[in-house]
């Protein structure tokens, strides 16, 4: 290859890089909410296939995109609230919810699509990337940075104000003190459940809406499981970026770079590698990676155990 | 009280005698019930989840009379369908019952559907190239092979999690693609039949390492009959054995268990070896009595569904032989229910996740336990 198709090469890959990052930018930063709050919630897959498909229903009834947004955080609230209840009230095992939540997603996704959409005209108009004037016309960083549709860049605030969020305010202190000392942060007059409702909805809304994102603006459509296992990396992602938005942020660009460099690589022609090793890209760098970061992941102190009000 | 691990040391009668209300009740009655509530709660939670399904399949335009009757029929009209759940369950009752051991040691295996895939492979393996062995060698080497590899890919995951506190939750996921997306090179490159044109798929095994048959005409095979002696002989160990006795004692509390002289990792080990060399002998099992070749979608995802027969059977392997009955039934009859009434068989899928759901609101599945036990270095 010359220097040019290495440039160009670079560029796409580079570009793909955070619009295949995005689902799981949203999804960890919510999970991290979740996670500090307490609350172990693996049923990130399900969540993001709900968010994903009531996103595509709504926006195909309708014909509009803010309305699907809409939707996929109501579908987000109202699953979320469930999975609250049993984890929060109820005090269930939060493995044993999540799982259970897992299958709904997949389940229930699956069953509406080929109730609803098998042999209809499936498409729907989706977000259209939006070029930022001047600055998409840099060579090379234009396409990479300021080329992509709304979603996109909206993760850049959404990393911001969720740093802000948990590290600055009054809300931010509680979640992580209930995560860390349940006790101590109930002596202190914070409602231990309340945080955790909020901790479990912000993470359910932000992965429903990741999901979102893959039907109305990563494509065009709902696909049965089209989250492929994202929900799932995005738990590692979380892990990955040691609880943190900022962390949750860069790991997931991460994650995106192995995709599109299993993506971009599996499109050359003249590859001799099969391309299952290269399906596997993400999934045996997650194990790399847990495995590099032996010991430096310390997890909340409280995490997944439930908050038992002693009498 | 508030400590998670005394609470589930806390037996079904203790947690019913705290219960206020129930003091006014006569002795007998207060040792009975918790164990009559125990029984029935399944049952109610079935039929509450199979309620809330019609609701959904009312909403989404379809007869739940005609759904329901079909889905009774595919699973229990005649000898053949019986046969059929038998066969569903068989791989569902030793994915699950291995689990248990990994869930009582507070090991959350998510990986079964991987480990399912490894023991497939080595028993096709077995059964492709080693061609002279009479069939009374053949089909204990198919299984163990099966049960080896499926093991490792296991211990893998445990190996990660007790030298580098990896999370076996995502470690297993993660091998579960691995083993997932191998299988595809497999049966697409090295493995394919080199005589069946294009299809992805590896050639038949042997004669000699096909599982017999019992009931003909149907296809039941001494599978089934396997699975139940792994249940039973887990069950066993989990409850009657000091091996099973140390590795409960692990999942309630990994610090306690240290004090009193526990090797926590090798049994952290061990309960992954265990459970992925029951979904590998269960992989194994799928290849020499039914499918006879390895294809990219051997499983359709026992290694997932045997995670729900584990839950709703409270981690106990008698309850699983019950509970993978039950999900081999609703799998079957979800199959013809689709074919029949055109309603799509994803909906079991559903079913499963509101029987785990409405178990979990009965309040009798409540295994409190630290996510992370973390090994504690030096």
């Amino acid at each position: 290859m010359d220097t040019s198709a290495m440039i160009l090469f670079v560029q796409t890959i580079l570009s793909a890089t955070w619009r295949l990052a995005t689902p799981m930018i949203y999804a960890s930063i919510g999970e991290v909410f979740t996670e500090r709050s307490g609350v172990l919630n693996i049923g990130l897959e399900g969540f993001m296939l709900l968010g994903a498909f009531a996103g595509f229903a709504v926006t195909y009834f309708t014909g509009s995109l803010a309305l699907g947004i809409l939707g996929a955080v109501l579908c987000g609230l109202i699953f979320g609230l469930l999975f609250a209840l049993f984890t929060v009230t109820i005090k269930a095992n939060q493995i044993v919810v999540g799982a259970a939540f897992n299958l709904i997603g997949l389940g229930l996704t699956g069953f509406l699509y080929r109730a609803w959409f098998v042999n209809k005209a499936q498409g729907i108009q989706a977000f259209p990337p939006i070029d930022i004037p001047y600055l998409s016309a840099i060579p090379f960083l234009g396409p990479v940075l300021f080329r992509h549709n709304i979603l996109v860049y909206c993760t850049v605030p959404l990393v911001l104000i969720a740093g802000f969020v948990l590290y600055k305010t009054a809300f931010g202190l509680a979640v992580r003190s209930v995560g860390e000392h349940p006790k101590a942060a109930d002596t202190a007059g914070v409602s231990v459940s309340l945080i955790r409702y909020a901790g479990v909805l912000i993470g359910t809304t932000l992965t429903s809406l990741g999901g979102a994102y893959l039907t109305l603006a990563h494509t065009n459509q709902f696909v049965e499981g089209i989250t492929t296992g994202r929900g799932f990396i995005a738990l590692a992602v979380v892990v990955f970026g040691r609880w943190s938005p900022k962390g949750a942020f860069w790991s997931s660009l991460l994650f995106g770079l192995f995709y599109a460099l299993q993506l971009r690589l599996q499109a050359i022609a003249n590859i001799t590698i099969p391309y299952q090793f290269l399906q596997a890209l993400p999934y045996v760098m997650t194990l790399l990676t847990l495995i590099l970061l032996r010991g430096r992941a310390i997890s909340p102190k409280a995490l997944g155990v439930p908050y038992q009000k002693s009498a | 009280m508030n400590d998670p691990s005394r609470e589930t040391t806390m037996t079904m009668q203790e947690r019913s005698v705290a219960r206020p209300g129930m003091c006014l009740l006569p002795k007998a009655v207060l040792r009975i019930a918790p164990r009559l509530l125990a029984m029935i709660s399944p049952i109610a939670a079935i039929v509450l989840a199979l309620f809330i399904s019609m609701l959904l399949l009312i909403a989404a335009g379809y007869n739940p009379a005609r759904a329901y009757t079909v889905m009774w029929q595919g699973a229990f009209g005649d000898l053949r369908a019986i046969s059929e759940v038998l066969i569903k369950a068989t791989p569902l009752i030793l994915i699950g019952s291995g689990l248990a051991v990994a869930f009582r040691c507070s090991i959350w295996n998510i990986g079964a559907e991987g480990q399912f895939y490894a023991g497939a492979v080595g028993a096709t393996i077995v059964g492709i190239f080693i061609t002279s062995l009479p069939s009374y060698l053949m089909i204990p080497l198919v299984l163990l092979v099966g049960t080896l590899l499926g093991a490792l890919w296991g211990m893998l995951a445990g190996y990660l999690r007790v030298r580098f506190n990896a999370n076996e939750i995502v470690t297993t996921i993660m091998l579960n693609y691995i083993a997932i997306i191998g299988t595809g090179y497999l049966v697409t490159g090295p493995l394919m039949d080199p005589a069946g044109g294009k299809y992805p798929q590896t050639a038949r095994i042997v004669e000699a390492a096909m599982l017999p048959r019992f009931l003909p005409p149907t296809r039941l095979h001494i599978g089934f009959i396997i699975a139940l002696i792994v249940a039973v002989i887990l069950y066993l160990l989990i409850f009657k054995t000091s091996i099973g006795y140390a590795i409960r004692t692990v999942g309630i509390n990994p610090v306690t268990a240290r004090y009193a002289g526990i090797h926590v990792e090798r049994h952290v080990l061990l309960a992954m070896a265990i459970s992925g060399g029951a979904a590998g002998l269960a992989g194994a099992i799928e290849v020499a009595g039914i499918s006879f070749r390895l294809y990219q979608q051997i499983s359709p995802g026992y290694g997932f569904e045997g995670i729900a027969v584990a839950l709703l059977a409270n981690n106990h392997p008698l309850g699983i032989i019950l509970s993978g009955i039950l999900f081999g039934a609703l799998r079957s009859g979800a199959e013809v229910m689709q074919i029949s009434a055109k309603v799509p068989s994803v909906l079991v899928f559903v079913i499963q996740g509101l029987v785990i759901l409405c178990v979990v609101a009965f309040g009798l599945y409540r295994l409190h336990s630290r996510w992370e036990p973390r090994p504690e270095k030096e």
